[in-house]
């Protein structure tokens, strides 16, 4: 089970009060975790990634373990901890005022 | 007794303000969507209980929201806005060649017709459509052939703001862009015309008179003269008595002739209003004195609008889609500021009350005269 933790907007978007948790196949990647997390909110779509190209958005930032893992390519395998849900993939918004 | 819904959009979310049809007691809704701007929200005029919202963020992107019980209740609808093909290159600031890239919704007109039907006016500049209730968008890539490789971006970006559907000629569409000019079709929207002959811009063209490029704000009309049209420019006011084919000024005596919205009374199609700003370069009534002008003769003749409204040290800006009319008799006016106040008038003007005073920047205002 992979634990997402969404920012602010997206909960309310998304209609989820806490920490959404996913079914992912192996290998767990930044895009089969997003792939999941559109899968089971449709709402989310577009606003994580870019209609169309799948691009992250420039100011959503991918955390876990302590590392900033947004510039990492999307089909790469996070890390065992997130894989195992011991920890949580934090989507983030990027600090830029607001 | 006939009700009123005013449907505001701020850089902080949407508020629903309903009043009774006296236009004397409101009750606020909001924030809905919190946080997000809501560029625009408007009721379709066959169905008032259906609302089209877009929503959208620096950070996350473009949503569109519906609602089918008058903004009680909503869903998220589709937000995949694709240009048709290749979209090819428009202008840049500096004038250099820029990639066409969609960054949001401006506005959204729905159908006469059909609740289902809603055009929406994009960032950058295009025109798409849903006839599924916002489920999915189509582009008229026809639009973007109209030179569209000499459209710039305004200072608030390059946006199709003004969608004027024709009552009884489906097939005939003007939109307007910001900054490329009007655009017209007589095929429902495979193919497109400039529309800009009269129009001047000394100061932001080296041609004046060019075809394309021109800074419109806001296109206005009554829905019993589609082919009377009232314009905001950046600077000029501007009228068209053959449905855009050509324009002459009718500033006259205004303040400034710079500024944002323009609207015609509901039932009075000569009566026009506009809010003059000082200048380009200062976003703010001149004087800091809050004034609509009136006028009654089609242009070059306007009256003050000024009871009920600050007369000192006042420096908000009305920006272009933040006014509106109602149907109403007498006609009710209604705009909103960047300073968060909703001013209503139920005397078409001749007096003006705050219905509130501290929202968000207002982005959009629109009214619904409800049964």
């Amino acid at each position: 089970m992979i634990r997402v933790l969404l920012p602010y907007h997206l909960r309310t978007l998304a209609g989820v009060p806490g920490e959404v948790r996913l079914e992912v196949g192996s290998p767990v990647t930044v895009r089969a975790v997003l792939d999941a997390l559109e899968s089971g909110y449709p709402a989310l779509r577009g606003t994580i990634r870019e209609q169309g190209t799948g691009r992250r958005r420039p100011f959503v930032r991918f955390f876990a373990c302590k590392e900033d893992l947004s510039l990492q390519p999307p089909e790469s395998g996070l890390p065992e901890a997130v894989a195992t849900g011991a920890e949580p993939l934090l989507i983030v918004g990027a600090m830029a005022g607001g | 007794m006939s009700r009123l819904r005013i449907l505001v959009g701020t850089k902080k979310g949407a508020f629903i303000l309903t009043g009774d049809g006296r236009r004397e007691r409101w009750e606020v809704s909001g924030p809905h969507f919190g946080g997000w701007e809501i560029y625009h929200l408007t009721g379709s005029p066959v169905d008032p209980e259906r609302l089209y919202a877009s929503q959208t963020s620096g950070w996350f992107g473009q949503v569109m929201q519906r609602s089918n019980d008058g903004g009680k209740t909503w869903e998220v609808a589709g937000n995949e806005f694709k240009y048709e093909g290749t979209p090819g290159r428009h202008k840049w600031y500096d004038g250099t060649p820029h990639p066409w890239e969609f960054k949001r919704i401006w506005h959204l007109e729905p159908s006469l017709t059909d609740p289902d039907t809603v055009f929406a006016g994009a960032e950058d500049a295009a025109l798409f459509q849903t006839e599924d209730g916002g489920r999915s968008w189509k582009e008229f890539p026809g639009l973007r052939e109209a030179k569209g490789h000499l459209w710039q971006p305004g200072a608030g970006g390059m946006g199709l703001h003004t969608i004027l559907l024709t009552p009884g000629d489906a097939k005939r569409i003007t939109v307007a862009i910001s900054a490329a000019g009007v655009f017209r079709t007589e095929d429902a929207g495979k193919t497109w015309q400039a529309s800009n002959r009269g129009l001047k811009s000394s100061y932001e063209l080296p041609d004046p008179d060019a075809e394309v490029g021109h800074c419109v704000h806001r296109i206005a009309r009554h829905r019993s003269r589609p082919g009377v049209l009232f314009m905001q420019k950046h600077w000029d006011v501007m009228r068209s008595d053959n449905a855009g084919e050509s324009w002459r000024e009718v500033s006259g005596n205004l303040p400034s002739d710079f500024g944002f919205p323009i609207e015609v009374h509901a039932h009075e199609p000569e009566t026009v209003y506009v809010v003059p700003i000082k200048s380009d370069s200062e976003h703010y009534p001149p004087d800091g004195k809050l004034r609509v002008y009136r006028s009654r003769t089609g242009g070059m003749e306007w009256e003050a609008l000024t009871k009920g409204l600050p007369q000192k040290d006042c420096y908000v800006n009305v920006l272009r889609e933040a006014m509106a009319v109602d149907g109403l008799e007498p006609c009710g006016v209604y705009f909103g500021t960047t300073g968060g106040q909703v001013y209503a008038s139920a005397d078409s003007g001749d007096t003006w009350n705050p219905v509130v005073r501290d929202l968000p920047a207002v982005l959009s205002v629109e009214a619904q005269t409800l049964p």
